[in-house]
């Protein structure tokens, strides 16, 4: 069967199972959208490329599958840079497709001409460029493979003009054949039994849970480990719901806006047990001073990530759930024989009690608290929602105050922090999981950046839900000018006003709610709620002074945690 | 031997010689392919890590080609180094090559000033490093010496004297030393008087 390079390319995604992409034609892709219109795959338009490679990026996120982006040459393979170091930071599985000019015309600067491959090396696992329609089912192949497995990541595939034009005798390969790439999934056993061994005889071990966690659907494997050793357990950022806030042993985030518990018992800690983490700067704080005493296990499919940071006493290299499992068939035999640690448990129990998140709730308002806007959200609507959030303040709020019970119900920007992520995140998370209600909690500052795909909603009826809390700052740049700046406020003020946000929805073909007084914040969830068949968006007024607490001051320890504003 | 205003003196500064604390030897068997070298030395400059020297060339099997990269460690541990090019999926293996167990070998390129009065010295230093006189001017020669990077230094520092016009080395090449049998000498038994 002859196919034209398009047409392979259509029918080698339908061949990996893709049902939705996300992209914007232009000129060097527009062989590839012709087949596109006789094929199963849903495509989605979105307004810019960035909102398509964010959108594929939470598709990913809420359903565990690679997300696909189709996007053409030059400024829009530029425009999809951000999406790619993003998931690449956050470990998730992405195709990225991306027209390229004619290879004859490669290096002339041509009209739309970018250097994709090149400038995308560095934010990608890996990346082809296409000289040969022959190619194409085989590369298709080994990139989803690359995207998928290992540690997940994101992928680009550049396809000139002419590439996609010419034709190919079609096939499909039966195997990939990458001889550099052979990820270790199964752990040392002998590793296993050493990491066995000292999380029996542990006096304080606590389980550093990361979004690792998370991409190797390693939800059960870790609540059966959690529940048979009794081991206080921290989920971060990237792993908020992997074990359910509801567990006894769930201390919740850790961090440099983690609360007093998660914090100090790393702290304390004489073992962590690492769990597809990686010892973020914003975890550790200083990081000769994070968790002085501890011994480490670490368990990642990254060997790259063992040592990188901090030593690891018993470092294991393989995919985490096969680990967990492995150990916790190590583990079980013991059962009865583990070292008693309920006065760490008791200790870390009453740092709980004593600090736990708090705020103002006295507080009447106007302006609104930000927290209380997201406890109501979160008390009006059930565990199976979808949370997506941006980066900054409201992103901390939602991650503290949110009730996170299953994984993959939490998406945000964690490693690269984008701002301007939530919206079309939000826009693949609920493609990917239609079932279920998707609420974004923003912020002024980041809904401004990429709005614009309120629109593509919109028009795809994909009726998500946006909570922006609006203190007309960038209030995350504003706390740290007022607490490290002496006040001195340089360029964050963004105005409550401006653009009207109810009017802008409304223009966007969604429905504008604004709430000033807390009376009117359970209605406006209530009616978010219930519409169902447009994008809803709702201007919550909240308090400027409000600060995101505790807080551990950038390069300082994590002994040197400031718990409010009192404290300052 | 100085001649005044013709001679070129290696730019300030460069470390000719790696220190053998700092520097590692690297044997890198990539797939041959487009952009490889590309990916391994963006991977160094993104991750921070100094390239001392670099040399790539097709193996035997021209699927594969092999770098031979001098890192400088001090910039980053040695495993750190080896972990993340092992993550290129165009990587195929990686070695670390001992010095002491390493056969190593670099190529020079000179170009002398070498008049009537000092022609003659230059062939005869050439030939004591068995190097060969590659091309021949008026008042200069061009020289080609292949040795272990040690005796390029010492060769370098020597042919300085003579007044460099231009030199160019290709950085090492290395392979590691093969096995040999154990020498099995009769020992002997009893005291020795």
């Amino acid at each position: 069967m002859k196919l034209t390079g398009a047409q392979a390319l259509i029918k080698s995604l339908e061949m990996q199972g893709v049902e939705v992409v996300f992209g914007l034609p232009g000129g060097a892709i527009l062989p590839v959208y012709d087949p596109l219109l006789d094929s199963s795959i849903r495509h989605i338009l979105v307004r810019h490329e960035q909102g398509a490679g964010h959108a594929a990026e939470g598709y990913a996120q809420a359903t565990g599958k690679p997300g696909v982006a189709i996007v053409t040459s030059g400024p829009a393979a530029t425009n999809i840079v951000t999406p790619l170091a993003d998931a690449y930071m956050d470990s998730i599985p992405l195709v990225v497709i991306t027209g390229q000019v004619a290879t004859s015309t490669i290096g002339t600067d041509a009209f739309q001409e970018a250097d994709t491959t090149g400038i995308t090396m560095s934010i990608t696992k890996h990346n082809w460029l296409i000289t040969d329609a022959n190619d194409i089912p085989r590369v298709v192949r080994e990139a989803f493979h690359v995207a998928t497995t290992g540690r997940p990541g994101p992928v680009l595939i550049d396809l000139p003009k002419n590439v996609s034009n010419s034709t190919m005798e079609w096939y499909w390969p039966r195997q990939v054949s990458l001889p550099g790439y052979k990820p270790t999934t199964k752990g040392h056993p002998k590793m296993i039994k050493e990491a066995a061994k000292m999380i029996a005889s542990a006096e304080k071990p606590v389980f550093y849970v990361g979004g690792g966690v998370v991409r190797a659907k390693g939800a059960e494997s870790l609540r059966r480990l959690v529940d048979l050793t009794q081991i206080p357990t921290v989920t971060t950022l990237m792993a908020r719901g992997v074990l359910p806030d509801s567990h006894p042993m769930c201390l919740g985030m850790p961090g440099m806006h983690g609360n007093y518990a998660a914090v100090t018992s790393m702290q304390k800690a004489d073992l962590l047990i690492v769990l597809g983490a990686r010892f973020d700067d914003r975890v550790t704080g200083k990081v000769d001073a994070f968790a002085p005493n501890a011994k480490v296990i670490h368990i990642d499919i990254d060997p790259a990530e063992l040592g990188k940071i901090r030593h690891a006493e018993v470092p294991i290299v393989g995919d985490v759930k096969s680990v967990m499992d492995d150990l916790f068939a190590e583990l079980e035999p013991l059962q009865g024989h583990f070292r008693d640690i309920s006065p760490w448990r008791k200790e870390i129990k009453s740092w709980q009690d004593t600090y736990p998140y708090s705020y103002d709730r006295a507080h009447e308002g106007p302006p609104l608290k930000p927290q209380m806007v997201i406890e109501r959200i979160r008390d009006l609507n059930d565990e199976d929602t979808i949370v997506v959030s941006g980066v900054g303040q409201h992103q901390m709020w939602a991650s503290q105050y949110w009730q996170f019970e299953k994984p993959n119900m939490w998406i945000n920007s964690g490693g690269l922090g984008t701002m301007g992520f939530a919206v079309p995140a939000a826009i693949g998370a609920k493609v990917g999981r239609p079932d279920r209600t998707v609420w974004v909690i923003d912020g002024d500052g980041c809904f401004q950046m990429t709005a614009q795909e309120l629109v593509t909603a919109t028009t795809e009826r994909i009726p998500i839900k946006v909570a922006i809390l609006n203190n007309a700052y960038l209030g995350m740049v504003r706390q740290w000018q007022e607490m490290f700046y002496e006040e001195r406020y340089s360029e964050v003020y963004l105005s409550p006003d401006l653009p009207d946000y109810v009017k802008w929805a409304e223009a966007m073909g969604c429905v504008g709610i604004r709430v000033v007084h807390p009376s009117e914040i359970d209605a406006a969830i209530e009616k978010a709620n219930s519409i169902t068949d447009r994008p809803v968006v709702i201007d919550f007024r909240t308090d400027t002074q409000e600060k995101v607490f505790p807080m551990v001051p950038a390069g300082k320890s994590n002994d040197e945690i400031v718990l409010g504003e009192d404290e300052l | 031997m100085n001649q005044e205003g013709n001679q070129v003196v290696p730019i300030g500064g460069a470390i000719r010689t790696p220190n053998e604390f700092r520097h590692h030897i690297l044997s890198v068997l990539v797939e041959n392919k487009t952009g490889v070298l590309a990916r391994v030395a963006q991977l160094f400059s993104r991750r921070g890590y100094n390239i001392f020297s670099l040399a790539v060339a097709p193996t035997d099997d021209e699927r594969f080609s092999r770098i031979t990269v001098v890192v400088d460690v001090e910039t980053a541990p040695l495993e750190q180094i080896t972990k993340q090019l092992h993550k290129l999926v165009n990587v195929i293996k990686i070695s670390e090559i001992d010095p002491d167990e390493a056969v190593e070998y670099e190529l020079l390129l000179a170009t002398v000033s070498a008049d009537a009065a000092t022609r003659a010295q230059v062939i005869e230093l050439v030939n004591l490093f068995e190097g060969r006189i590659v091309d021949v001017g008026l008042t200069k020669l061009t020289v080609m010496v292949a040795a272990s990077p040690s005796q390029l230094d010492d060769f370098e520092a020597l042919i300085v004297e003579y007044g460099l016009v231009e030199l160019q080395r290709t950085g090492r090449v290395a392979l590691q030393k093969l096995g040999k049998p154990v020498v099995k000498r009769k020992q002997l038994k009893g005291r020795v008087s």
